[in-house]
């Protein structure tokens, strides 16, 4: 990990959002990924509550780093990620009703996204506070963009909308399967599939730009 | 040149061919097509083309891109997109169709592998993203046999693409036909419990029904293929049997609250179903006795599925869920290899599909112990060169 | 130093004092935090149920300009509604017109619908002893089918005028709200379901009735209480 935490931290950053984007690399945090995205203005919500108590634990855990024991260290972060879920559900209630209704138990289950929990065990207790938190404000975006990517194709489709705009006028024929969960898995596995080509055809090039060489 | 050539069997190769059987099967399919015309005029003729070529560029597509093997000369993609056609109603709106045939290729084959692969049936696939994308416009029939049917579409074809489509009941009103006309027989007899005569279900002529073809030129047009043994006779068969044994089994225990089993029969899309979809090579069992299991699987579906469903037809979800039983309904059904008594079978299949032998070549290829054939000649007896 | 080269299985272990204070320390943290979030979000969570909870109310009587909250107790009494609601008690809110008469009241009802439960707002017209309008509180029915009942003009015709009305010894009402199927409306008090959304709008009317069922009767002797605002 010596080598991660002498790099940049806009490196750091970048991580989560294209190498090691959480939706479309690493396909974790699937559960809110696929139940909220039914709208893009939900999906930024969803995608900036995780930011937040991606952040916040991860700098709270990289700032305790030292003197947390490794015997109860899974029990600490739990705590601490909670801590901030709570928070968070409290302030999204403060915000919107509306939003909070939209989003239901999935604020509370963003204590146990996997990404949370991950990124507090496999990097923030190991990196000093402030390259812990840029990496995971660089996840958290990455999560965003993810959720974002998945509720925009959705809303289009499912409601010919875009953050509540309408795109296509009143005679818009909605598809109703994209707002129920079946759409969820086809939007994801064709952006899944999408990159999967994309990454496969840049190799491609690569070995034809070495040949040639 | 002295190579020697290892491949697996079949080592023998008979006269029928994919694309032999394909085309068959097209043949086949194309008096059900024209008397679907026939019915429905211009529109029902739009809508299979249209379907039928989205199926085709789609194939065209993917195995360019290399996504996919085959061919799009081995027909099975306009297979694909007839059945698609004829299993939606006459005016579906063609941008939809479009849709549809792009899901039934794209999703329901491509991205398994092409032909073969496949482990649903494509054109169902697609039929049912459409019914989950499009409920309204997939249970919108309008009725057969309207005068000038030639000349004039069915308003909600031509919807704009992404549009809703033009509203059929206004469309019918304006013809001073009921409103009721529109709905097809099954759906008749659930919401609104009126029953269609027999001879009307069965040859689709009289009266301005909104049934798709006729039963019994589908019947007729499959035993073709059957007599040609392009099809195999069991799997309709048994899909009919069970459909016929369960609902006669409902029917004698309350003949009023219950349709009569001939009605079940042929009314809705079961023969259609039966004799072109289910029967589909790469989807159902191979196994004889696998293929009346599976038969009677979907037939005891369908009637449950219409019976006790919020959905007047229950075909489709039938088929699918019968494909994807089939790799259990082969294990269980795999015949008695020779040589093997049958106690002896009861214990399964002589390549058990356990992971051990799957994944044998990552375990550091461990040859699974044989069971039968205890006094094959010795490995080194045969490789004995012979010069 | 030197004990970062031992096997994991060898390293010292951490003494239990160590393992509890730190818990402790982690614990206090976190819970200074969730305090400060409940107390710094509290009045703004609270005014936002307020305002869906009063937007829901005006949308069933819309001729309410100020709302007041009651419950109706299992003993046939009516009081003020506090912060709890107690076994058996029904909470509902009286709307008020501009000089404080009563013009209708407010209650709501569930019912299991095809997805889950469907729960909806309805608004009761003590003058004409019937259901006035309806609002969804809260539903997850399939889009495009079961949300129908929000906006399918023919459905919510139903709710213009319901009719509630009790028998004559207020026990019950006399007709059971009753969704029948499309096309088959007869009486006044049954409301004619969506063609193809049947389930849902019979969760619409099943939860009107179990609440008008309670409500009502509890309600009918007491409605001069509640008559004009206190």
């Amino acid at each position: 990990m010596s080598d991660v935490s002498t790099t940049g931290h806009w490196d750091q950053f970048m991580e989560g959002i294209w190498r090691q984007n959480p939706v479309f690399v690493m396909v974790l945090g699937m559960c809110p990924t696929l139940a909220v995205t039914v709208s893009a203005v939900n999906a930024i919500s969803m995608g900036v509550a995780t930011t937040f108590v991606l952040a916040c634990s991860c700098l709270l855990v990289s700032m305790m780093r030292n003197v947390v024991p490794k015997e109860v260290r899974i029990a600490t972060y739990i705590v601490i990620i909670a801590t901030f879920v709570t928070a968070v559900d409290y302030i999204i209630q403060a915000i919107s009703l509306a939003l909070y209704d939209a989003l239901g138990a999935f604020i509370q289950l963003i204590v146990v996204n996997c990404i949370i929990l991950g990124r507090a065990e496999a990097h923030a207790s190991k990196n000093r506070p402030a390259v812990a938190t840029y990496n995971a404000l660089g996840m958290g975006v990455g999560f965003t963009i993810g959720l974002l990517a998945l509720g925009s194709v959705r809303e289009v489709l499912g409601a010919g909308t875009l953050f509540g705009v309408s795109l296509f006028g009143a005679n818009f024929q909605p598809w109703v399967i994209m707002v129920l969960p079946p759409g969820g898995f086809f939007v994801l596995g064709a952006w899944l599939l999408f990159f999967a080509w994309h990454a496969r055809r840049k190799e491609r090039q690569l070995r034809e730009a070495g040949q040639h060489a | 040149m002295g190579t020697v050539e290892i491949r697996p069997a079949p080592h023998v190769r008979g006269e029928r061919t994919v694309e032999k059987i394909m085309l068959n099967v097209v043949w086949s399919l194309l008096p059900i097509c024209a008397f679907y015309v026939f019915q429905y005029g211009v529109s029902a003729l739009a809508s299979i083309t249209v379907v039928t070529g989205a199926c085709l560029l789609t194939e065209r597509w993917l195995v360019r891109t290399g996504t996919q093997a085959g061919n799009i000369g081995d027909y099975s993609a306009t297979i694909t997109g007839l059945l698609l056609a004829l299993t939606l109603p006459p005016g579906f709106p063609l941008w939809m169709g479009a849709i549809a045939g792009f899901v039934a290729i794209g999703l329901g084959k491509g991205l398994f592998g092409g032909l073969g692969f496949n482990v649903f049936n494509p054109a169902l696939v697609g039929r049912a993203f459409a019914q989950a994308a499009f409920p309204t416009a997939i249970a919108t029939y309008t009725p057969s046999f309207l005068p000038g049917r030639f000349t004039e579409f069915i308003p909600s074809s031509l919807a704009w693409p992404l549009m809703i489509p033009a509203d059929a009941a206004l469309w019918l009103k304006a013809k001073h036909l009921d409103a009721l006309a529109g709905a097809t027989p099954l759906a008749k007899w659930k919401f609104d419990g009126v029953m269609v005569g027999a001879n009307e279900l069965v040859t689709s002529l009289s009266g301005h029904m909104a049934v798709g073809p006729s039963p019994l030129l589908i019947l007729l047009c499959g035993s073709y293929l059957a007599l040609r043994r392009y099809l195999d006779w069991r799997i309709p068969m048994s899909i009919l049997g069970g459909a016929a044994v369960v609902a006669w089994a409902l029917f004698a225990f309350n003949p009023t609250h219950y349709p009569n089993p001939f009605f079940m029969l042929f009314s809705g899309g079961l023969i259609l179903g039966a004799v072109y979809m289910a029967t589909d090579m790469a989807t159902s069992p191979v196994t004889p006795r696998g293929m009346w299991l599976y038969g009677g699987l979907i037939g005891l579906l369908t009637v449950v599925i219409r019976y006790y469903s919020g959905l007047p037809e229950g075909v489709m979800y039938a088929i699918l869920i019968a494909n994807a039983a089939t790799p259990l309904i082969e294990r269980i059904t795999q015949p008695t290899p020779f040589g093997k008594s049958a106690l002896a079978a009861r214990r399964g299949a002589s390549y058990p599909l356990n992971p051990s032998y799957i994944s044998r070549e990552d375990a550091g290829a461990v040859t699974p112990k044989k069971r039968i054939l205890k006094n094959k000649p010795k490995r080194d007896e045969r490789r004995t060169p012979t010069h | 130093m030197s004990a970062e080269h031992l096997p994991i299985d060898q390293a010292p272990a951490t003494p239990t004092g160590a393992m509890i204070r730190t818990l402790g320390l982690v614990s206090a943290i976190c819970g200074l935090i969730i305090v400060g979030a409940y107390q710094g979000t509290y009045d703004a969570v609270a005014a936002n149920k307020r305002i869906a909870m009063e937007r829901a109310v005006f949308k069933v009587v819309p001729a309410a300009k100020s709302i007041e909250e009651y419950l109706a107790k299992a003993d046939g009494g009516i009081a003020k509604a506090g912060a709890e609601t107690p076994a058996g008690a029904i909470r509902f809110f009286a709307g008020y017109d501009e000089a404080g008469k009563l013009v209708g009241v407010a209650a709501e009802g569930s019912a299991r619908g095809y997805a889950d439960i469907v729960r909806v707002m309805f608004g009761y017209d003590p003058a004409c002893q019937c259901v006035r309008n309806i609002g969804v509180v809260s539903m997850r029915e399939t889009p495009g089918i079961g949300d129908k009942i929000l906006v399918d003009r023919a459905f919510l015709e139903n709710f213009k005028e319901l009719d509630a009305r009790l028998t004559a010894d207020m026990k019950a009402l006399a007709n059971e709200i009753k969704t029948v199927k499309h096309g088959s409306k007869t009486g006044a008090w049954q409301i004619d379901a969506i063609a193809g959304a049947t389930i849902t709008s019979r969760a619409v009317g099943r939860a009107i009735n179990d609440t008008a069922q309670a409500l009502l009767p509890r309600l009918a002797p007491n409605l001069d209480k509640i008559g004009s605002k206190s």
